[in-house]
């Protein structure tokens, strides 16, 4: 099940978390689960280091099927 | 032969190409601090708006006028908390904002320091002043802070219901009895104009707009703005058979907008400043509340820690 990061909040723990989450965030039915995590634990790449983290992958096009070349006879490939 | 280009000049660059400023870039440190007020102010002002509403839930007309008003009611302290939670990624604590609202260090929005003496005033609230919010928040969607952009997308989605459940309760007193009719127009009589200076200063004295503007803070100007909601709204008024309270307005073909009459300034400044009618009852309810439900925090955390404390303790035995 993915989740997606929708803001953030204070509470006392955990269980606190989940429950105001709950009363902020899902007031428009938008979601069936919810994580909660405290902001000390996250560790986040920045935006501006988008592009040396990622350029390596945007130049391996041979990652994808279609950089290869197989003839239209060939079947259930 | 490269000229030396300042972080300022970068940054400047960086808004006119229309990018989002995020958490972790270099901004101003006047960029930083006029965000943190104007944002911590908008979350104050729904925090502190959920007062003049709150005065009819109990006395609301039907059960289904006090589940919407309640609804109403809860999403403004949503849209606080949210607001509150975009401030604090420039730096400021949520402690520091509440202590400078009850200390009357920070203003809120000014419409909210008149009382709501009519259910009719539910209505009118909607309608007026959830309108001209959602013509600056709109706005707003496009402002270059991310987080403040971000909030204010929410935001607009859930303030579409606000002001159609408020003109619907106007309509049907407008289209009701007699006395009904007359309360809605009583109710207009008081909020129209205090809901024209929500969009602030005319824009020649406005001090702060010119740079807002420049940092794409601001995206359109106090009378822009102003001028759209009053297009905006006069047709609904008159689809209601109501009046608006101004002698002065008319359509002029020429400027293709409506023309009005002058703001009164002086009663703006002076709400602003802390004397209008509710200001000093607002701020007391807040401190009131805030130091009543000072148990609730305390017992949430110690129930926290002794949880924790709980935990390691088992965890250091096994």
């Amino acid at each position: 099940m993915s989740h997606k990061h929708v803001g953030s909040l204070h509470a006392a723990d955990a269980e606190m978390a989940i429950k105001n989450a709950r009363d902020v965030y899902t007031r428009r039915s938008e979601g069936i689960s919810i994580w909660v995590v405290p902001s000390e634990e996250i560790t986040a790449s920045s935006p501006d280091e988008k592009d040396p983290l990622f350029t390596p992958s945007d130049d391996k096009v041979y990652r994808h099927p279609t950089f290869y070349d197989i003839p239209d006879d060939v079947e259930n490939m | 032969m490269g000229t030396k280009v300042s972080l300022e000049d970068k940054f400047q660059a960086y808004v006119d190409a229309e990018n989002r400023v995020e958490p972790k870039d270099w901004m101003p440190e006047k960029y930083r601090k006029t965000l943190i007020r104007q944002i911590s102010q908008h979350a104050h002002s729904e925090i502190i708006g959920m007062q003049p509403e709150a005065n009819w839930i109990t006395r609301a007309p039907s059960l289904r006028a006090k589940l919407i008003l309640l609804a109403k009611v809860q999403d403004e302290a949503g849209h606080g908390l949210y607001l509150y939670s975009a401030a604090e990624t420039l730096g400021e604590p949520r402690e520091k904002m509440i202590a400078d609202l009850q200390s009357g260090k920070a203003k809120y929005s000014s419409i909210f320091n008149y009382p709501t003496p009519s259910w009719a005033d539910m209505g009118t609230i909607g309608w007026l002043v959830d309108g001209a919010a959602i013509q600056n928040q709109v706005m707003l969607t496009r402002t270059s802070y991310g987080p403040y952009a971000r909030a204010m997308v929410k935001i607009c989605k859930e303030e579409s219901f606000h002001q159609r459940q408020g003109y619907e309760v106007v309509m049907k007193l407008a289209q009701g009895t007699p006395e009904q009719k007359a309360m809605a127009q009583e109710s207009l009589n008081r909020w129209w104009w205090p809901s024209l200076m929500m969009f602030g200063p005319s824009d020649d004295n406005s001090p702060n707009s010119e740079q807002s503007m420049k940092w794409k803070i601001k995206r359109k100007s106090n009378d822009t703005l102003r001028q759209e909601f009053v297009d905006k709204t006069v047709p609904q008024a008159e689809y209601l058979g109501l009046t608006i309270p101004d002698a002065d307005l008319k359509w002029n073909e020429e400027r293709g907008h409506y023309d009005f009459g002058e703001i009164n300034w002086a009663e703006f400044y002076e709400v602003i400043k802390g004397n209008g009618p509710c200001n000093k009852e607002r701020i007391a309810h807040h401190v009131k509340a805030h130091e009543e439900g000072a148990w609730v925090r305390e017992a949430a955390n110690a129930y926290a820690k002794k949880q924790a404390d709980r935990a390691s303790n088992d965890a250091s035995a096994a």
